[in-house]
């Protein structure tokens, strides 16, 4: 049997999704990044939401997300992507909006933007790719690395007295009454990108439903920011990032109703 | 006859955003501005037009908030002062390389740091010398009256959506907080999301239909070559700027030897000063640039052929000045170029000005 025999139409079993094209990747080699742009471009296409769908990638190694996947896209500054779709989904309610984050993007220079657009209950997915680095200028230190890890910035390992503690900023999320569904997920192997797409699925169908803030935190490797091999790369994570930032839902609800919060007569006292 | 009203400055600002079809605002409290976001929450447009209105965590947040609302080819508006729009100049530099449409109000007040809440006019250089990273340039209009906060509100989205292009309205503290006798606009509706699609469906970031490719909002291009090209598409931009969007505003200049250079309120104190230097029997007249950028360069040149001197009158330290004096040396004579102004929320009394053209250039 020859190649040509084999390649056809009804021995087709998978392929990738049609919003993902055909540009070539710029990651390297065992980056989870393209692993999540292909679940996400699943979701985007199973929900039939693609020409609604607008996407807010960040400063950080996912900033060309927008080469890959075939929707509308804004670029936002570092940091910025919460505060970006909150404008974009504010003057259009009837479309669905997310943004997707690296650790230094969304729990560093943007702590802000996060918190609040959460906070404010902002019907939107935030995709938080925590690699526990900064992989696109060089492999710094991230709030997100862990104690004793080595960056360029953390030579001789991140040190709790210089550099403070790594940041679980998903938990901190998750106590946020804007949020209704906070996950802590990873892609190193199909049953884990199974119920990471799961998680994805969740998460834009709660925008779709107006239920306030969608947040899907992905514990990613970065390979060359660790200076491992990508088989490597796995297991560090398996062995170091899952104890400390242990994968599944954190938070599965509804955004918190006015009635914990409102105070009776508290409008008419000050009026 | 529109409707007339006595309103302040700052309040003027959020009425004619309501009436120009504004579809949103995103801001911060700051001193003398807040009446902005204060006047737009009390009148609750979204009730009556839609247009969202937002209290957003910071200025850094409120730029970020009208990028990506502009993005989606919608009207969007913020206001600060002084230091909040400094820390809005990384997004304002975003929304410049995009290629966004938006307008932005600064109701200055005197710096540096935090300074104080009195009038100044010393953000002039960073309005129109670009304030944020990179060559950039905002179409810069300067309101010296509470009718000009409105009229300008409606003018800054038209020259911004020309251009695409983000265009601020360099106001002062006096301007915003002053009352006077304000035409409000007619109102105009809303654009609705098809004719949006229909106008801007090329650009902004609608949803991406099967029969388009996508829209894609951004400043980076890593391809040097291509992002020359870029800036040299915004420099085409800036050019044309120049050529047909220069606005100004001259008063007893035709028989003038002496010429008061002055913008926004500087050049309402200048107007008083003219009257009393008439009257002493010197022959002075006032040019108000109106856009600061792009600035009133040739008539400024074409006064040099035939008055004798200029003074700028600032409420900074001399900032314009740099921009009479290319004019002036733009025009070949050697006209004498000096500055008159006061520094820290201090406002000059137009005697003052008299004084100093006395002493410093008729003297002189
Ligand atoms: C205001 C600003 N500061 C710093 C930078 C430089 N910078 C670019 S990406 C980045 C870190 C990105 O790390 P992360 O968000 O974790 O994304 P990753 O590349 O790891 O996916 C930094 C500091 C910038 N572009 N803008
Ligand atoms: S540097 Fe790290 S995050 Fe960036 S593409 Fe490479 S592996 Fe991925
Ligand atoms: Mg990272």
């Amino acid at each position: 049997m020859e190649l040509k025999d084999i390649i056809k139409e009804e021995n087709l079993v998978y392929s990738k999704p049609k919003l993902l094209n055909d540009n070539t990747m710029h990651y390297c080699p065992g980056c989870s990044h393209g692993v999540v742009h292909k679940l996400l471009a699943e979701v985007i296409e199973e929900l039939g939401i693609q020409e609604k769908t607008i996407g807010v990638s960040p400063v950080g190694c996912s900033v060309f997300a927008y080469n890959y996947i075939d929707i509308d896209w804004h670029e936002a500054a570092h940091g910025r992507a919460p505060a970006v779709a909150t404008g974009i989904s504010r003057v259009n309610p009837q479309k669905v909006v997310f943004t997707y984050q690296g650790d230094g993007d969304l729990a560093s220079i943007g702590t802000a933007e996060i918190m609040h657009a959460a906070n404010r209950g902002e019907n939107i997915v935030v995709i938080f790719i925590n690699n526990a680095i900064y992989g696109m200028t060089g492999g710094q230190m991230a709030p997100t690395t862990l104690l004793g890890q080595v960056t360029a910035t953390t030579p001789c390992g991140r040190d709790l007295d210089r550099n403070g503690y790594p940041l679980k900023i998903t938990e901190l999320i998750g106590q946020l009454p804007g949020t209704s569904y906070v996950s802590r997920q990873s892609v190193h192997t199909p049953a884990a990108s199974r119920r990471c797409r799961k998680a994805l699925k969740k998460a834009f169908e709660n925008a779709m439903a107006k239920k306030g803030t969608s947040f899907v935190e992905v514990v990613s490797t970065c390979s060359s920011g660790w200076r491992l091999t990508p088989i490597e790369a796995n297991k560090w994570m398996e062995d170091n990032m899952f104890p400390f930032y242990p994968i599944g839902d954190i938070k599965d609800g509804e955004k918190a109703g006015p009635e914990a919060y409102f105070q009776q007569n508290l409008k008419t006292q000050l009026a | 006859m529109g409707e007339l009203r006595l309103m302040k400055g700052n309040e003027v600002i959020a009425e004619a955003a309501i009436r120009c079809g504004c579809d949103a605002y995103f801001g911060y409290p700051i001193t003398p501005q807040s009446e902005v976001m204060e006047t737009l929450m009390n009148r609750e447009p979204w009730d009556e037009t839609g247009m969202v209105v937002l209290q957003a965590e910071s200025e850094v947040a409120s730029i970020n908030m009208v990028y990506g609302a502009a993005g989606t080819g919608k009207k969007v508006l913020t206001s600060s002062s002084s230091p909040g729009i400094s820390l809005m100049a990384e997004g304002i530099s975003y929304i410049a390389g995009a290629e966004l449409p938006c307008v932005i109000v600064n109701v200055q007040r005197g710096g540096p740091g935090l300074g104080t809440i009195q009038p100044s006019q010393a953000d002039y250089f960073q309005s129109t010398k670009g304030g944020g990273h990179g060559d950039y340039r905002l179409i810069v209009l300067a309101p010296s009256s509470v009718q000009e906060m409105n009229d300008f509100v409606d003018l800054a989205f038209k020259l911004a959506f020309k251009y695409r292009n983000p265009a601020m309205i360099l106001a002062d503290g006096a301007i915003g907080q002053m009352m006077e006798k304000v035409e409000l606009s007619d109102f105009v509706p809303r654009k609705t999301d098809t004719e949006i699609e229909t106008e801007y469906g090329n650009w902004a970031t609608t949803g991406k239909k099967a029969n388009r490719s996508k829209n894609v909002i951004t400043s980076l291009e890593l391809d040097s070559v291509l992002m020359e090209q870029n800036n040299l598409r915004f420099q085409a931009k800036y050019r044309q700027m120049e050529e047909e969007e220069v606005r100004y505003e001259m008063i007893q200049c035709d028989d003038a030897e002496y010429i008061l250079v002055a913008f926004g309120s500087s050049a309402r104190i200048c107007q008083k000063s003219v009257d009393i230097a008439r009257a002493k029997g010197l022959k002075v007249g006032l040019i108000r640039p109106i856009t600061l950028f792009p600035f009133p360069t040739k008539p400024i040149a074409e006064l040099a052929e035939r008055v004798k001197g200029f003074m700028t009158v600032e409420m900074n330290a001399g900032q314009m000045i740099e921009d009479v004096r290319l004019a002036v040396g733009c025009s070949g004579n050697s006209k004498p170029v000096i500055y008159f102004g006061r520094m820290g929320g201090i406002i000059p009394s137009p005697g003052e000005v008299v004084e100093a053209l006395e002493q410093k250039l008729i003297g002189g």
